[in-house]
């Protein structure tokens, strides 16, 4: 209980703790609130689609209304609930898994989560403020630039904002693994989630940037009267559609390779049995980042690239699908003649599998770019796609909540509670997306907010919608069983789930807020198991106790992100019923303040940064004696639960 | 453990699906009933890779099921200890060769088939001027409706696109105001109507499959192209050589606006031509107006692309159609008392085109005279 020190802090306290904490186990707390939060956001958007494609000529909601949802409902879940919270979990287990103290840029890691917390803001204000972005998460230029209203500013703007912060995190991580791995922890003893970590921290670092470019654009269209995307003044709208698509494809396998590592530690976990092909599951993993940004065009096969394009996407896509089977392969290997013990983190991983085949598949379906020019843009893509990030990502995230719970809050969720909601997520899942196939097949386009009564859609779409209502019921079984657990608060001691085997579950629950004491000795592959197997299941340190640098907590990340955050608002009212405007916001009443705004923003940011580089800010130390009192406490403590 | 049973059940049923299921949906909609070459070699590139699919997710299926079924720890008991095995090589090997033979197996199809399909060079003669021997049709997308013109006879008319069957139609597709994708799935895969440029392709209409459908077929916009995207559809009328070609001809004759005989229609077209006729016109000509040609209105199958063919509807849609379609283009751009418009609606129904009275050897005369050969 390091950091509370026997006395109890009071709420105003706590918050300006996490305000300016710079400790990766605070940050990744951040993370999945604000990440959980949008991920509810997101599916109460999922919810209104379905309620109102649930009969046909629906008007529970109106047309225009209905884009608007739709774009959200892709862009909340994809870029504020999905990436957020697989960064919650990152931060909380990968600093540990590699023996570290902290990532190698705390004060980066809190810029991070503050940019994306006000980027989201930012994104979602747009509903108070005249009308949320109605393009398709994908924001395509022709239409984008069409639209009228200032919706699409704030999804420009929001997803700069957020995308620095997720740059910055995936910098930050890919770092953080190369450097800060503890002795002996070598490349090929990393476990899987810390290598899909790296894999997917790298795909970020090269992904990211074209979508920032993108949006910049997009940006200076709409709000500087510049013509990149107007095609009447010589601009190309195709532009748009590839930098988008260099980011969104290699985005999936940002989303998915974290899912693979956790479903990977899940599955050795509750087998008992170290991973089967490790060097094959890692080379498959490298290998899917390395061709995630090769087939790009795959999600354009019906601009009219050409057969030539066409047929080479095809053939790159459908290579993709050798590492997916190798990593399949290797997980069934790995439970075969393993000792499988059904937690609510395995129901979670084993229901993946059959899932994620039936998603994957349907992929490769795609990659057929003839037979594609039927399934694109048609429901059979969004059968497709949400099957590999729900039957992947959401149930990986789910798994991970259950399994990394303890660690993240050092008590344990229900399994009754737990299995039941996972139960009820995987049939409404299935109920939900499995019929949307065939609905694209007979010939219902995607993003449509209602359609004709007498095509043959009716009880398709009605199926769907109950197993969307089933699951909304698994995720409130879900917030119950956070609520009950939270309010119980019964602690749990180091290793909870009693078959950890690497080396985050060596430590003792909650980790102290520097660590480890002593760094770790890493001698071999799943570390916790090999010292449980040779010995009573220590960690040999590599040293002995020393002071540790801790770096002081911050308010300055919260500060320039802030400052953004203020100056997104001038830069998006800035065009505002001027008369070099394009026409979607030239008839919108000026806004004379709106450079002001613009300039005080980035005033705020710039002097945050530069307090930053002038003040010199080095840190403290915790001396070698508080250490040692800490570790006689914790031996105490843990004498007397035994 | 029964639940991976129940898995194993519900994935072999959903095989079982796919293949019952590739005879269902509607004839006129459905990608899974083929109405011509393209859409047929599509779907069989379907059932090709959903055969292999099916393979894998069955072989995937029954290798986890063992897994879990035998390594049950309620089963094998809480002392038992699991072998640690780091790989097998001879394994890896197999499962990383496997699927790169069913993907060969699936690959030679899909690029013969690329190429097949994205071959437009029918199109144009020697001299690179549109080939008269084949079918072309100019589709140009707006928000929320579709404008055909005939590239050899210059017809020009929208909403109810008229194809000759048992022939490669080729179309002209582009975008007016913003992207939009063109999609007859019963006849093909979709191909997209982009602002920035022409883009070309063929779908064939089987007469026999047209038949079916009761020479119908259904059309629609597959891009996102704003709030009224989901009610851009339109109709496709498949007709034999001789129809279709019989259907220009009486189209091609109108070179003056059909006159209204007397009554109301007669003082709706008079209103008509006050209010209307700067953005729709109603002689076949005259390709990129603000509005559809309205020439053949009174033959349409439907009234705004999605409501029933009535004059009810069509005083509605006159009336709001805003309501019927949200952010369309017209809404405003005209003021007409409710008497006004159930004049101009008498007036559009009459705008039938007389069947079988248009001369078909004078089409093939401007067709030669516009020609090279």
């Amino acid at each position: 209980m390091a950091q509370v020190k026997g006395k109890k802090a009071g709420f105003g306290a706590v918050l300006w703790d996490y305000l300016t904490t710079v400790d990766h186990k605070k940050i990744a707390i951040l993370y999945l609130i604000a990440g959980g939060f949008f991920f509810a956001l997101g599916g109460i958007e999922a919810m209104l689609i379905r309620a109102q494609l649930a009969i046909p000529n629906n008007d529970f909601l109106s047309a225009g209304l209905f884009n608007e949802v739709i774009t959200m409902h892709g862009t909340t879940m994809i870029f504020l609930a999905a990436m957020p919270l697989l960064f919650a979990f990152m931060n909380a287990v990968v600093p540990l898994q590699i023996g570290a103290r902290d990532v190698a840029f705390p004060f980066l890691n809190s810029l991070g989560v503050w940019l994306f917390i006000f980027g989201g803001i930012f994104l979602n204000l747009s509903w108070f403020l005249g009308g949320a972005p109605d393009a398709g998460w994908t924001s395509y230029a022709s239409l984008s630039i069409a639209s009228p209203g200032h919706g699409i500013d704030f999804y420009a703007v929001g997803l700069q904002i957020a995308g620095a912060g997720t740059l910055i995190s995936g910098i930050n991580f890919a770092t953080t693994i190369i450097t800060m791995r503890a002795p002996g922890m070598t490349y090929m003893r990393m476990p899987l989630f810390t290598w899909t970590t790296l894999v997917a921290a790298i795909l970020i670092v090269f992904a990211f940037p074209p979508l920032t470019i993108g949006v910049f654009l997009m940006i200076f269209d709409r709000m500087f009267g510049s013509n990149f995307f107007i095609v009447e003044a010589g601009g190309n709208t195709i532009i748009w559609e590839h930098l988008f698509w260099i980011f969104g494809h290699p985005e999936v396998y940002i989303l998915i390779l974290p899912a693979f590592g956790m479903f990977s530690e899940i599955f050795s976990v509750f087998s008992r049995k170290r991973l089967f092909g490790y060097s094959a599951m890692v080379f498959a993993t490298v290998l899917i980042g390395f061709f995630g940004f090769m087939v790009w065009a795959h999600h354009m096969f019906t601009v009219g690239l050409g057969p030539t394009a066409n047929a080479i996407f095809a053939l790159a896509t459908m290579a993709i699908a050798v590492p997916t089977g190798i990593k399949i392969f290797n997980w069934i290997a790995t439970i075969w003649g393993g000792s499988i013990e059904f937690t609510t983190p395995m129901l979670y991983a084993l229901a993946f599998i059959p899932s994620f085949v039936m998603g994957g598949v349907t992929g490769i379906m795609q990659a057929a770019a003839p037979a594609d020019y039927q399934y694109h843009d048609s429901y059979f893509i969004v059968a497709h796609f949400h099957y590999v990030i729900v039957g992947g990502v959401v149930f990986a995230l789910l798994a991970g909540l259950h399994f990394y719970w303890p660690i993240m809050t050092g008590t344990m969720l229900s399994e009754k509670l737990g299995k039941l909601e996972m139960v009820i997520f995987f049939i409404g899942f299935h109920c939900t997306f499995l019929i949307q196939h065939w609905l694209g097949l007979w010939g219902m386009p995607r993003r449509v907010f209602t359609y004709l009564d007498g095509q043959g859609y009716n009880a398709a779409n009605m199926i769907s919608s109950i197993g969307a209502a089933l699951m909304a019921v698994a995720v409130i079984i879900l917030l119950i069983n956070i609520i009950k657990t939270l309010v119980k608060n019964e602690k749990v001691g180091r290793d909870p789930w009693g078959d950890g085997r690497t080396l985050e579950w060596s430590l003792p629950i909650p980790a102290p807020y520097y660590n480890f004491a002593q760094t770790p000795l890493i001698r071999g592959i799943d570390v916790l198991a090999l010292e449980k197997e040779e010995g009573d299941g220590t960690i040999p340190s590599a040293g002995p106790v020393e002071p540790i640098h801790m770096p002081n907590n911050s308010f300055i990340p919260f500060m320039i992100s802030l400052g953004l955050f203020i100056a997104g608002f001038g830069a998006l009212y800035f065009a505002s019923g001027k008369p070099w405007a394009i026409d979607a916001v030239a008839d919108l009443p000026v806004r004379p303040w709106a450079l002001y705004v613009l300039i005080a923003g980035l005033a705020i940011t710039f002097i945050s940064m530069g307090v930053r580089s002038w003040k010199d800010d080095l840190g403290y130390y915790i001396t070698k004696e508080e250490l040692e009192a800490d570790l006689r406490e914790l031996e105490a403590r843990e004498r007397g639960a035994n | 453990m029964k639940n991976s049973w129940t898995k194993t059940k519900f994935i072999m049923l959903m095989s079982v699906l796919t293949m019952f299921l590739a005879g269902c949906g509607e004839n006129h909609l459905s990608a899974l009933k083929p109405a011509g070459e393209v859409g047929r070699q599509q779907f069989n590139l379907m059932v090709i890779s959903i055969a292999i699919m099916v393979l894998v997710i069955v072989v995937v299926t029954v290798a986890f099921s063992i897994a879990v079924f035998k390594s049950r720890r309620s089963q094998l008991g809480e002392s038992f200890k699991p072998k640690q095995i780091a790989g097998n090589h001879t394994l890896e090997v197999i499962w990383t060769s496997i699927p790169i033979v069913l993907l060969i197996i699936l690959a030679i199809p899909t690029v013969y088939f690329t190429f097949q399909q994205g071959d437009t060079t029918e199109m144009v003669n020697a001299k690179g001027e549109p080939n008269q021997d084949v079918t072309i049709i100019n589709v140009t997308a707006h928000q929320y409706w579709w404008e055909f013109e005939y590239e050899h006879e210059g017809v020009v008319t929208s909403q109810d696109l008229v194809v000759p069957t048992g022939e490669k139609v080729f179309f002209n597709l582009k975008g007016a105001d913003v992207k939009h994708s063109f999609w007859i799935p019963a006849a093909g895969g979709k191909l997209d109507t982009n602002v920035d440029g022409v883009n070309s392709f063929f779908l064939v209409f089987d007469d026999d499959k047209a038949q079916d459908a009761d020479r119908l077929f259904y059309g629609k916009c597959a891009e996102l192209c704003g709030p009224s995207h989901a009610l851009m559809d339109f109709k496709v009328k498949a007709l034999e050589k001789d129809d279709y070609e019989q259907w220009l001809a009486d189209m091609k004759q109108i070179e003056e606006p059909l006159q209204a005989d007397a009554g109301d229609a007669k003082e709706g077209q008079e209103i008509f031509n006050n209010s209307c006729i700067g953005c729709h016109a109603v002689t076949p000509t005259g390709a990129g107006a603000v509005g559809p040609n309205l020439t053949n209105f009174g033959d349409r199958e439907l009234v705004a692309g999605y409501l029933e063919h009535n004059k009810e509807n069509l005083v509605d849609w006159i009336k709001d159609p805003e309501t019927l379609k949200p952010g369309n283009k017209m809404t405003g751009k005209y003021q007409l008392n409710d008497e006004e418009i159930e004049k101009v609606a008498e007036y559009l129904m009459t705008l039938k085109v007389d069947e079988g009275t248009g001369d078909k050897s004078k089409l093939r005369e401007t067709k030669d005279e516009g020609g090279d050969k």
